[in-house]
């Protein structure tokens, strides 16, 4: 059977992307190091361009090893978008610490890790699509080798990343065992014909557990707040919005493609932790007095709200979790970019030096005043049709979990919105005005005009998700 | 005689793989605890040859894909040791109960 290399093409390009930032890193002078974060903005929005003519492209290579539909390009074009945003808001960050080669060329590599994990189509392709994002993560996570709280968080992170790994392979390889196929559409075929086992039940708890590790759903979020305090900035939010969208998406792909035959014995347990993780996601974020815990905790609880979608494991659970994780893409970045920006300039990462925000940089407030309201679920912003998605697809036969979802995002406005008090009520320790580079404001105006346009006009991403929620069972 | 079977080997892996989740639950020591991931990751490798032997002796399925975990827990390995060098710099130390700069 020949294979139609061609598509792979996206992933070849990325990968040639990360090898030639790298390349030139080493070649080009230190004075010349600066331009890096241009060309990797370049050429991820290339690639992204590349990836838009795969839209409505269905198929697979190496006898579906590797799929390429409109679920998965969906997926890529997020993680693509998200990473351009990234490096647009970080620019300044990296140029102030140094080792850019390193930076760009192993946050190409990590997208790329996360283009393959959306287009798994079997067992091996998922874990190396997981691995190759995680070890990027986890040199990125401790790229201030000199500073104490980032390696520290680094070794919290590989330390649980390679546990959880471990615990997921073994799922994995139960469930190889149990089926003789590590083909994801194909272990979903056998799975519903024969009778359930046991070990079949231990390994899709593992695989759970795995997953619910890379999405920090409770209780496998404990390294999340370290994690993201300790990383730099523009890491976290990568790490937030990259990694939890990538691993949300082969969660899917494994869960609905490969598992629907047991359905009834996982949709429970899925419920079950997604309310678990929007309680105490919300609940332990309200204590927290620095931003990059308190959008650790928030991000926690998102990702209890993107699990509701899972539960029903029909279309329209896909299409929420796609349409809320496109959107909490736009939030989360917002948010980090301010936070990325405001600690460049004072250094600090205490919401009580956020104080007066609004008067030093109008711009910073706004676009972190919107990203939270979108997280919190306030109309007319996008983040309330996103839980509109999510939420109506349970309403029916899991009630209590709309209910939880419900009274956790009224808990959730008052620590979000304490920020914006601290942003526009108090009066400033030091006033001098805050000028916003303008990489970093291209980032910010994105960030805010995507969450206003579509809570107020959700029609054409909807039917684009619709799209691909729909090609997910064409495979 | 006592022929050795798939259960042999199922039961072996997971015992493997309970003693290494043990050890990194329990160990103070980053290396350790480097080394029982490390044992979780072959107790996997074991079930995947195991199970290519006996379930697929057709396909090299199960082969492949532990070459490739051996690959990856390489990678990992190498990273986990450069970040314990790191952090002995800065600490002096690999016992993870003295890494508490960051708490919640």
């Amino acid at each position: 059977m020949p294979f139609d290399t061609s598509l792979l093409s996206i992933e070849m390009l990325t990968a040639a992307l990360g090898l030639a930032v790298l390349i030139l890193g080493i070649i080009s002078p230190a004075s010349a190091k600066k331009g890096l974060g241009w060309i990797t903005v370049i050429g991820l929005l290339g690639v992204s361009g590349a990836a838009i003519g795969f839209w409505g492209t269905q198929g697979s290579v190496y006898s579906g090893m590797y799929l390429v539909d409109n679920y998965a390009t969906f997926w890529k074009l997020t993680f693509l978008v998200a990473a351009v945003l990234v490096v647009l808001g970080s620019m300044r960050y990296v140029d102030n610490l140094g080792g850019q080669t390193e930076y760009y060329s192993t946050l190409i590599f990590a997208t790329l890790g996360m283009m393959v994990m959306a287009s798994a189509g079997d067992f091996i392709t998922l874990f190396m699509g997981l691995e190759l994002m995680t070890i990027s993560f986890i040199i990125l996570v401790c790229f201030r080798k000199n500073e104490s709280k980032s390696v520290e968080a680094g070794i919290k992170y590989i330390l649980l990343a390679s546990m959880s790994s471990a615990v997921l392979l073994y799922g994995l390889s139960l469930i190889y065992g149990l089926t003789g196929s590590i083909n994801i559409y194909e272990v979903g075929r056998i799975v519903a014909m024969n009778p359930v086992s046991p070990a079949l039940i231990l390994g899709v708890v593992m695989l759970l557990a795995g997953f619910g590790f890379k999405i920090s759903a409770v209780p496998f979020h404990m390294w999340s707040p370290d994690v993201y305090e300790g990383a730099p900035t523009p890491v976290t939010a990568f790490l937030a919005v990259g990694s939890k969208a990538a691993s949300l998406a082969i969660l899917l792909r494994v869960f609905v493609a490969a598992l629907p035959g047991i359905w009834e014995h996982w949709a429970m347990v899925v419920a079950i932790l997604a309310g678990v993780t929007i309680i105490v996601g919300n609940l332990v974020a309200i204590p927290q007095d620095n931003i990059k815990r308190l959008l650790a905790y928030s991000s926690i609880a998102q990702a209890g709200y993107i699990l509701v979608g899972l539960v029903t494991a029909t279309e329209a659970g896909i299409k929420g979790v796609m349409f809320y994780a496109f959107l909490y893409v736009f939030a989360t970045l917002g948010a980090f970019t301010v936070a990325t920006y405001f600690y460049n300039i004072t250094g600090s990462d205490k919401i009580k030096d956020y104080a007066g925000l609004s008067q030093r940089s109008p711009l910073m407030a706004v676009v972190m005043l919107v990203a939270m309201l979108s997280m919190a679920g306030i109309p007319p912003l996008a983040g309330f049709v996103g839980k509109f998605y999510l939420f109506t697809t349970i309403v029916d036969n899991y009630l209590w979990l709309a209910f939880i979802g419900l009274i956790m995002s009224m808990v959730s406005v008052y620590y979000y919105l304490r920020v914006a008090l601290v942003m526009y009520r108090d009066e400033p320790a030091d006033s001098t005005p805050i000028k916003v580079s303008s990489p970093v404001a291209i980032t910010l105006v994105v960030t805010m005009l995507v969450t206003l346009i579509i809570g107020v006009y959700p029609g054409p991403l909807s039917e684009v998700v619709n799209a691909a929620a729909h090609s997910f069972f064409l495979q | 005689m006592l022929t050795i079977s798939l259960t042999h080997y199922v039961v072996l892996s997971a015992i493997l793989f309970s003693i290494g989740l043990f050890g990194v639950l329990s160990k103070k020591n980053a290396i350790s605890v480097l080394i029982c991931i490390e044992l979780m990751l072959n107790a996997v490798n074991i079930n995947l040859i195991a199970f290519s032997k006996y379930i697929t002796p057709n396909e090299f399925i199960g082969q492949i894909f532990a070459i490739f975990v051996i690959t990856v827990a390489a990678a990992e390995v190498g990273v986990g040791l450069a970040i314990i060098i790191a952090i002995y710099r800065n600490k002096l130390s690999v016992n993870l109960d003295e890494f508490d700069w960051l708490k919640w």
